[in-house]
């Protein structure tokens, strides 16, 4: 299967990256070929085969839930001190309801 | 000897035995580091005042009866770990400015044994690469060089080429590196060093860049088995700051290191046989596996019948989990912002992310975003992880037979810089040998074992069972010592 540029410009924009139009058919090129090249995998038979999610089933079989309590907090000025527009206590954007 | 020659257990012992400090073992690195570094650009961030300063307090505890495991040891730390108040950019614009409020644990575990930080060593960006020539603060270049060809400028390997150059090049004693899909392993065996990605769960993630959280593990290189199996014990351990970090004891690793291989099966997985492989992988690989039936251990032919699909799967699973652990650069919270007047917050977030990610990053982000739509999620997403599943299974069924498995660390050494740069696909094949061990958990280590014709390094990598470093290490060690690996790179401190 060979995603078209339409597709490609939607892939950008979900993914929130601003495409030039020259880029687009350079773009479709290199990940139509890298798609191609992943195709194999469906040669593979996968019936019955639970999905592998985690990085380790040894450490998920002792996944423990920690108490439910606060254990951070009151740190405004450390989570703010790399904001690119701070304004007081929050992180300035730009106008978003008119 | 010159302090910058020692390894990592060596300078241990002269700081013991009061032979040297570590105010002058530091000195002498940052001076190898003054001299190379604007040739090899092999870190992104040099903090000279803070590691005398942590040298000359580490000196004085010294003094004062109190030894950490790593008392003042020179490291660098690879530009993915959160270093509190030292810009951390992981190699990206994005991240040009950012200075962590917060340290990782690793590093924070380093520090608590007493090493002291030479500085940020530079990585391919965000971790993706093979080649560490995506990086934002530009290229690496490997200390070794080609003996008919020692102009032409070749590549440490990547990701985590910074560190793998600044041990290579006696600029650090060792480093911090990480590994999604070999990015400890291939920069070791490029440079001619070694190197272990640990079993996912061994070591912390917090406060390490988050590519692909599933495969994602950080572990250290260094010159030598053992000085990594010192370094890995100081890293590793559970941290309840990181969901997916086992609650296991942290062994003995550098005492592991001479258990020896008398008994030990070790499986020799036929599917590794590409072909067209040079002949002399084939060689070294062969060499190898002599050296452990000379010093006891038994060679079995393993299969992994899915280990052909396992750089398809990684690229599916891998590129899936960085486009949502990405997705945090949104140019709102911390890091670059790009606008134009008159744009509005989606204006802001596009243009952020265009301009901020190079692009292999932009590439990786956008496959990812792809397999995970809608539509296309069980074709792709889906269909990976039950690959991934069945990989796993093949190495579970080995291991009921065989203790460790021992391959090639890399298809070929290393590279010209400007070759395999056009395509993505071609780049991606350096991860073939090591790929496996990340999709399923396993520990991995890179052992320098040998030099191609052109005189360039090569290495065989140890596959080892989940949370069983140690016959790993017995294994490293046993080759290594085997090999009596002693040659130098051309470019190096002290030379």
């Amino acid at each position: 299967m060979s995603l078209d540029t339409a597709t490609i410009r939607r892939i950008a924009s979900l993914a929130r990256i601003r495409l030039d139009d020259s880029e687009v058919q350079q773009a479709q090129a290199e990940i139509n070929g890298i798609l191609g090249w992943i195709e194999q995998l469906q040669e593979v038979d996968t019936d019955g085969v639970e999905p592998m999610a985690g990085g380790s089933p040894v450490a998920q079989a002792k996944a423990r839930l920690r108490p439910d309590v606060v254990t951070d907090g009151g740190q405004a000025d450390a989570i703010l001190a790399n904001a690119p527009d701070r304004q007081g206590e929050y992180f300035g954007v730009p106008k978003v309801v008119e | 000897m010159h302090p910058t020659d020692f390894t990592l257990r060596g300078a241990l012992d002269a700081l013991s035995e009061g032979t040297i400090s570590s105010v002058e073992l530091t000195q002498a690195h940052l001076d190898g580091i003054a001299k190379l570094n604007p040739r090899l650009n092999a870190y992104i961030t040099v903090t000279a005042e803070k590691a005398l300063a942590q040298a000359k307090a580490s000196d004085e505890r010294r003094a004062a009866g109190q030894v950490g495991a790593l008392e003042g040891i020179p490291l660098a730390i690879k530009d993915l770990f959160c270093t509190a108040g030292t810009r951390t950019t992981a190699g990206s614009r994005i991240l040009d400015s950012f200075v962590p409020p917060y340290e990782s644990t690793i590093s924070q575990k380093l520090l608590d044994d007493g090493a002291v930080f030479l500085g940020k060593a530079n990585l391919d960006e965000f971790a993706m690469g093979s080649s560490n020539t995506t990086s934002a603060s530009g290229p690496v270049e490997n200390p070794w060089s080609r003996a008919n060809d020692p102009d032409t400028r070749l590549v440490p390997g990547g990701s985590s080429g910074g560190s793998a150059a600044a041990v290579a090049a006696r600029m650090a004693l060792g480093a911090t590196a990480t590994d999604t899909g070999g990015s400890i392993r291939q920069p070791a065996a490029f440079c001619g060093i070694a190197g272990i990605k640990p079993t996912y769960g061994r070591c912390s993630r917090f406060g390490v860049v988050a590519f692909a959280s599933s495969l994602d593990q950080a572990g250290p290189v260094a010159r030598t088995v053992e000085d990594c199996a010192i370094l890995l014990k100081s890293m590793a351990g559970f941290d309840p700051k990181d969901s997916t970090s086992a609650d296991l004891p942290v062994p003995d690793f550098a005492k592991a290191c001479e258990r020896g291989v008398k008994g030990l099966r070790i499986g020799v997985p036929k599917e590794y046989r590409l072909d067209g492989m040079a002949p002399e992988i084939v060689a070294l690989w062969e060499q190898g596996l002599q050296w452990l039936r000379d010093a006891g251990a038994e060679t079995v032919e393993i299969s992994l019948p899915h280990a052909k699909y396992a750089l398809p799967t990684y690229y599916i699973v891998a590129p899936a989990e960085a486009s949502s652990n990405l997705a945090r650069y949104d140019g709102v919270r911390f890091g670059t912002r790009v606008t134009e007047p008159g744009s509005d917050l989606r204006d802001l977030y596009e243009r952020t992310r265009a301009a901020g990610f190079g692009p292999e990053v932009r590439r990786r982000i956008m496959i990812g975003t792809y397999v995970l739509s809608a539509g296309y999620y069980d074709a792709y997403y889906l269909k990976a992880q039950k690959v991934r599943a069945l990989i796993r299974r093949d190495f579970e069924q080995a291991y009921a037979d065989v203790d460790a498995i021992v391959t090639p660390a890399t298809p070929s050494a290393a590279f010209g810089m400007d070759e395999k740069q056009d395509d993505p696909v071609a780049m991606y094949l350096n991860d073939i040998f090591t790929v496996t061990a990340n999709l399923a958990g396993l520990p991995g280590l890179a052992v320098p074992a040998g030099l191609d014709a052109q005189g360039l390094p090569l290495g065989l990598q140890v596959i080892g069972r989940a949370f069983d470093e140690e016959t790993v290490f017995a294994v490293g060690r046993t080759l290594e010592r085997a090999a009596d690996f002693s040659a130098l790179p051309r470019l190096r401190a002290g030379a």
